[in-house]
Parts: C-alpha cells; structure tokens; sequence
C-alpha cells in the first residue's frame, strides 16, 4: 500500500514538474507535430487513401514516445542538477519506487502530445479518424501510456551512470519511430528488425491503437503490451540494485 | 591586425570550446547516428507513400540535419556564455564585434558541413544511392554554402538567445520549420503557395535543390545560380542576426537583462 502511495504520489509530482518545462513538455508536444506534419504531406501527396488515417495514428502515437525518451534519459540528470540524486538513493524506499513514476509522468505527457497531433491532423489535414471499437481504445491507449512508461523507467535506469543520458535517450527517438511501425509499416522493414520490433512495447501499443481505431482484434496487443511492461519493470529494479550498487563502489554517483 | 587575431583566435577558441561541449558522447548520438536515423525514417516514410526515390530524401535529410549543429552550435555562442557566467566579461571587452562574432561562426559553418556530408556518404551507402564521383567536388561546394547560410539564420538564433531564456526550444523550432518548409522530404510543389514564398527564402532550399541536380548528373555550372542564391541568402541572414545582436546587446546592458538564465 505504501509502494502504491509512493508511485502515485511520485507521478503527480513527476508530472506537475514536467508540465512546467518548456523543453519536456512544449516541445515534446510540438515535435512530433512537425514531423506529423511532413508524413501527413507526404502520404497525401502519394495519394493513397487510407494512408492519412495510418499517419494520423502513427503520429499521434509518436508523441508518447518523444515524450518519454527526451524526459526519461534525463530523469536522473535532473536530480544530479537539483542536488537531490544522493537524498533520493539513501531514502529508505526503493530507488525503483522513486523512478518508475518518473517513467510513467514522462509518457502521462504523451497524451498531450497524443491529443494536439490528432487535432492538428484533424483540422489542418482533414483526417477524420475512425473509432470502431470505443472500449478496446479506452483500454488501449492507457495500456500503451503505462507500457511506454516502463520502458522510459528502464531507461531511466540503463542510463543513470551516464553523465549525457539526454543524448542517449534522445538517440533512441528516430529508431524508435522507425522500428515500431508508427509511420511505417513494420513489413516494409528488413526482415531481421521484426523481431526487434516485437520486444518493444510501442509497437504492441501502436497495433492496439490501429485496431481499436480501424477494427480488428486489439486484445491480444493490449496483452502484450501488459506482459512487455511488466517485464520492463522487473528487469528496471533488477538493474536499478546493480547500478546503485556499482556507482555506490566506484563513489561516481553525482558524476561530478 | 586586431581583428583579425579576435577573429582566428576567438574562432579558434569558441571551435575548442564547442569541443569541449560536444565530447563523443553527446557527438556522436546526436550528430552521427540522429541523422543517419533520420534518412532512413524518411526514405522508409517515402517508400510506403509511393511519393520519391530514397535519393530524394538522402540528400534532402543529409543537406537539412546541418541545421542542428549550426542552429545549436549558434545558440550555444550565447547560451553556453551565459551558462558558463562569461557572457558579461566577453560584451564587456572593447574587442570589435564584427570579427568576435564571425570568427565563432567559421568553425560552426565547418562542423555543420562535415555532419552533412557524413550523412550523405552513410545514407547513401545504406540505402544504395548512387553519387557521380564527377559530382563530389561540387557537392562538397553546395554542403559549405548550405551550412554557411544555416549559420546565417544560426546568427539569429544566437541573438534571440540574449534575450530569450528556452534557446533550446527555439533552436528545435526553427529545426523543425526548415524540416517542413525546404522541400527536404515534401516535394516544393506539393506544398501550398504560401509555404512554397516561404520557402524561396529560407536557408537549404536552393543548396538541396541544388544537390539534387547534381546527384542526377547536372553540370556544376547548371545549379551556380542556386548555389548563389543560398549564399545571397546566408549573407542576409548573416548581417540581420549580426544587427539583431548588437540591438539586444544593447538592450540587454540597458535593461540589464545580460545575464538573465
């Protein structure tokens, strides 16, 4: 009950703190507009119907990811800033406690970034988004949030003894956005990315959205990206004890 | 003689310290992997809208990435200043600005042109586009002119960070305009009248247009009037965002508003 009090507590915080940043939050809300924008033109130009709705969706999606990769390689970054990282290990709670609504604050973002590039692709494109399954996509989209959210807290994690983790995590976006089939179809890609693409929680989350929008059969997608979050966190506090443990060793926990 | 010192030691200084700034660390997952990652988003978004060939968008993302070495390079000719607590010792100096300025901008032309030419030769290689070798040394032309027209605009950018306080945000903007507006990924045509003015004048529109043709066998003496537009163009740029920076220096000091982080 006191973890759960912790997490909660821990994301609104996270998340009021986020949405005060101009970097974390308008710009996480404008980028992937911009590049909504050039897909929403270029599938337009290409002239194939359907197509605007797949970018529609895709694009909106994208901005959960924009959102969490800039914020969640920064997470720790921003305590060491604040003077506050050391304060936050040697609590008596759980290191992982503290980060993982860090993670799931950053990707809370992303249903900002989510609702402008689906107004913007509405009113300035037209594209009229169909909703054939209303439940599916209320089940859907926290599904992703909270999936994407656990993988920008293992990331948070893998990332923590590295003093430019914004690079790092900023690094991750355009992969991210090519591999998870949010603008392209994965079957477009070479054929040894699928299997990366199926360990990744967005691109279960993306399917899950698509479906619920278009129609289709979304659960077993909501599942995996379930059992994808699930085992992001497990693998985030396992690693979060050995990072602490190392940068404790080594004494390189401020990087300063 | 003066000058000309500020000029190449301030040059040369500003290039170490932008050095010191990029260490491989933030280099190269942000100006060697970002782009090249960029390319192929583009080239794979273009495949599956049956739009362009993957040429279109290696040479238009490869030319077009420059902006973000040289709009943040820039930026970081005032911002890095004022993070550093030097901005104050460096306005307070009688050094002419002209030299002090320019002189930080040359490094900044030449690191934006490497991150684009680099993104040419890999995006090219990935994706197995074919570049005439006849063609190299005037590629090699238009990817500085591009990069010195950018820093032009870069020159704004650094300004408006004297009086701007999220010059980061700002730098991601402007990247994020020229991404839409140059015609790196959206054929010109295929863009509303308006956004096709706005483009006529902004920096890499004619320098991409220009690689472009040369990629597809034009003559070097074919794309000189494009190439001289995009100069004409940085030139402009140069010389506004050198006034907008003596005016919100000026500004600055008399509303003491310099250090403001």
């Amino acid at each position: 009950m006191r973890a759960l009090r912790l997490i909660w507590v821990g994301w609104i915080y996270q998340f009021k703190q986020l949405r005060r940043s101009s970097f974390d939050f308008f710009l996480a809300i404008l980028w992937p507009i911009f590049f909504g924008t050039v897909a929403f033109f270029m599938f337009r130009s290409g002239g194939e119907p359907g197509a605007l709705i797949y970018a529609g969706l895709g694009a909106a999606v994208m901005g959960i990811w924009t959102a969490t990769s800039l914020a969640a390689g920064t997470a720790l970054q921003r305590e060491r800033w604040h003077g506050t990282l050391e304060l936050l290990v040697a609590a008596p709670a759980h290191f992982a406690l503290i980060l993982l609504p860090v993670g799931l604050a950053t990707s809370t973002i992303g249903i900002y970034c989510m609702a402008a590039t689906l107004l913007w692709g509405r009113f300035a494109f037209g594209i009229d988004l169909p909703l054939d399954e209303p439940l599916m996509m209320a089940l859907a989209v926290p599904a992703t949030l909270l999936s994407i959210g656990a993988l920008g807290f293992l990331i948070a994690v893998a990332f923590a003894r590295y003093r430019h983790a914004w690079a790092l995590g900023s690094m991750t976006e355009y992969p991210m956005w090519l591999i998870c089939g949010f603008l392209v179809p994965i079957a477009l890609l070479p054929d040894w990315v699928g299997p990366i693409s199926w360990v990744l929680a967005p691109t279960w989350g993306m399917n899950a959205i698509r479906e619920s929008s278009v129609g289709g059969t979304p659960l077993g997608d909501i599942s995996m990206c379930f059992a994808l979050g699930t085992a992001y966190v497990t693998l985030g506090v396992l690693l979060t004890d050995r990072v602490l443990r190392a940068a404790r060793e080594r004494a390189s926990l401020s990087l300063s | 003689m003066t000058s000309a010192r500020i000029f190449a030691v301030g040059g040369l200084m500003s290039y170490r310290a932008l050095f010191y700034w990029l260490t491989p660390m933030i280099y190269v997952p942000s100006l060697v992997v970002a782009p090249v990652f960029q390319i192929l988003l583009m080239a794979y978004i273009g495949r599956s809208a049956g739009l362009a060939s993957d040429e279109f968008y290696v040479v238009g993302n490869a030319i077009q990435y420059a902006a973000i070495p040289c709009l943040f390079a820039m930026m970081q000719l005032v911002g890095g200043e004022k993070f550093q607590n030097t901005l104050g010792a460096i306005l307070v100096s009688p050094a002419p600005r002209l030299p002090l300025f320019f002189g930080r901008a040359v490094p900044v032309v030449l690191n934006g042109a490497f991150v684009s030419a680099f993104s040419l030769v890999v995006g090219s290689l990935i994706l197995d586009v074919e570049i005439p070798t006849s063609a190299i040394p005037s590629l090699a032309l238009v990817i500085v002119v591009a990069a010195f027209s950018c820093t032009g605009l870069g020159l704004i950018n650094a300004a408006l960070a004297l009086r701007i306080r999220e010059s980061a945000v700002l730098s991601n903007v402007f990247f994020g305009f020229l991404l839409i507006f140059t015609g790196a990924n959206i054929p010109l045509d295929d863009l509303p009248g308006w956004m096709q003015t706005v483009s006529d004048v902004i920096p890499f529109t004619h320098s991409i247009e220009a690689a472009r043709k040369l990629v597809d066998g034009a003559a070097t003496s074919e794309v000189m009037g494009l190439v001289g537009i995009e100069l004409l163009i940085g030139a402009v740029y140069a010389v506004a965002g050198y006034l907008l920076l003596r005016f919100f220096e000026n500004q600055g000091r008399r509303h003491a508003t310099l250090d403001r982080t």
